[in-house]
């Protein structure tokens, strides 16, 4: 029984909590309640038996474990009173709506990423309240002290009761600026887990599989071209998991993977919902970036790559979402296509412009075409220059074996195969 | 998880309330503690004396000395403690605002190694 308790919690604790900040009016008086719930069930399930509808035995259970402890405490306390007050009619006269659950964790989901709540402390909610995942937790994969992503998490809902966010899913007029936001929380989690800012490890798998399961979640609420695409980025981006690590942990770069160790199932999946997200008409940045990964997913060798396709997504995604980001992909791309002094043309006018200066892969990029045009000792100062602003180990490693095996200065050394680019 | 909550308060704090004061103080901690057994938080709870009734030992080249200590002097004194179980450090957050003594002290929720499971 406690196993079925477990995996219960596991599969539907999320839920629960969905539907009883929506009847509680308050995230932590929720979590206490979800927590009764299941002290409840491990009581009296192995007595009872598990009851037919779990999901709502919890909800029905926490609420009334909530109001009958406001109950009690508001013998002794005023203030316990008034919430109580506040709090029991409209959990009365939502007594027939438990099972309304699905959209309770939209609601959550939209909540946790409400422009009124810092980025940072959204990213944390959201992990926690929408993924189950512990303060502990989420503060090793971002690599910061657990006190300060508690801080962060206790913050933000004391934000969402102060400025009073409700707790709802917006209005169509608001949902695309809203949807966008909650997009970009999920792919910042994705890329944290995908290429870690700093640190030792530079994939956290915990962390793409929690993004690409809430996005799931979310596209499994919400049918929406933009999420499709979203998770097809994930999904082409994460299928290639295992070919990116070297087997001491270094970065094998996309030209050297052993693409048979691509995951397939997850690329097939990402073709599927890249078509569907393209037979919506309004294709989005994300459903793009999917298109791109889909190009490299599609080659069976790197020399089979589409590059001329690759920079013509770049160049849709430029005109609509111009960033200096996409303009250095692009470079990489364009540099493939066209050559490596093509490349280096766009590299430099972007760090000319000032953007990038600090950024270590632009630096890297111009570093990379720079050795295959044979200009080594320039391309042995931009190596450096990435290095310096580089601070995550196993990238590191790369700039610095990049650099041991630049010829030196005035010779030149033939069958340099041409890389480049992200992994 | 396991996490300790120490009750710091101001000496005198609790000589300055009313006796009904006092008494409301202690109703509330002992239902909370109550509330803490019946949801599987509690491991253990206790209120201490007041350091003046303490000793510091210490034991240097093999010496033992006992003094009454720097600790009597500071202003802000551990009152007592409570030791939760809880799913994270939010989660010892919450419990600890609900000690009512975290209305007149505060409360420091300090995470307990677990040497364990590794993590």
């Amino acid at each position: 029984m406690q196993k079925l308790i477990d995996e219960i919690y596991r599969s539907q604790s999320r839920k629960v909590l969905a539907t009883l900040i929506r009847l509680l009016g308050d995230f932590d008086r929720a979590e206490e309640a979800l927590h009764d719930a299941f002290v409840e069930a491990a009581r009296t399930w192995p007595r009872d038996g598990a009851p037919s509808n779990p999901s709502a035995w919890l909800v029905s259970t926490g609420r009334f474990r909530a109001i009958d402890h406001m109950r009690r405490r508001s013998r002794f306390d005023v203030r316990a009173k008034d919430v109580e007050d506040s709090l029991y009619p409209a959990a009365e006269a939502e007594a027939s709506t438990v099972d309304v659950i699905e959209d309770d964790m939209l609601r959550l989901i939209f909540t946790c990423c409400h422009p009124l709540i810092p980025a940072d402390a959204q990213i944390a909610l959201a992990l926690r309240e929408v993924c189950g995942l512990t303060t502990e937790e989420i503060a090793h994969a971002f690599l910061v002290p657990a006190p300060t992503v508690a801080q962060r998490i206790v913050r933000a809902k004391s934000r969402i009761r102060s400025a009073a966010i409700p707790y709802e899913v917006p209005d169509e007029s608001e949902l695309p600026d809203r949807l966008q936001r909650v997009l970009h929380v999920i792919y910042l989690v994705f890329n944290e887990g995908y290429s870690a800012s700093s640190g030792v490890e530079f994939i956290r798998a915990d962390l793409t599989a929690e993004a690409i399961r809430l996005c799931r979640t979310l596209l499994a609420l919400l049918p929406d071209a933009e999420i499709s695409g979203l998770l097809a980025l994930m999904l082409l981006q994460e299928s290639r998991r295992t070919a990116r690590r070297g087997l001491s942990g270094e970065i094998v770069l996309l030209a050297d993977q052993d693409r048979s160790l691509w995951n397939q199932s997850m690329i097939k999946e990402g073709f599927t919902l890249i078509e569907t997200a393209f037979r919506s008409k309004t294709v989005g940045y994300y459903t793009l970036q999917a298109a791109i990964a889909a190009e490299h997913a599609r080659a069976r060798t790197a020399e089979e790559t589409n590059w001329r396709r690759i920079v013509e997504c770049y160049d849709l995604v430029l005109r609509a979402w111009p960033s200096p980001i996409v303009e250095l992909n692009r470079s990489v791309a364009v540099a493939m296509s066209k050559g490596p002094a093509a490349g280096l043309e766009i590299v430099e006018a972007l760090l000319s412009r000032g953007e990038l200066r600090n950024y270590h892969l632009a630096h890297a990029a111009r570093a990379d075409f720079l050795r295959r045009l044979r200009r080594f000792a320039e391309a042995r100062l931009a190596y450096q220059a990435a290095l310096d602003l580089c601070r995550q180990e196993p990238e590191r490693a790369f700039i610095r074996k990049r650099m041991a095996e630049i010829p030196s200065d005035g010779e030149t050394s033939g069958g340099e195969s041409q890389r480049c680019g992200r992994s | 998880m396991k996490y300790l909550c120490l009750v710091w308060c101001k000496e005198g704090t609790f000589e300055s309330l009313s006796k009904d004061e006092q008494e409301q103080l202690d109703r509330n901690s002992l239902e909370y503690d109550q509330d803490l057994e019946r949801r599987g938080h509690m491991i253990a709870a206790e209120a201490l004396q007041p350091p003046a009734n303490s000793v510091v030992v210490r034991v240097r080249q093999a010496e033992v000395s006992v003094t009454d200590g720097p600790f009597a002097e500071s202003k802000e004194q551990i009152a007592g403690f409570i030791l939760v179980e809880a799913k994270d450090l939010n989660e010892a957050i919450r419990i600890a605002a609900g000690i009512p003594l975290a209305r007149l002290g505060s409360i420091e929720v300090r995470p307990i190694y677990d040497f364990g499971n590794g993590s």
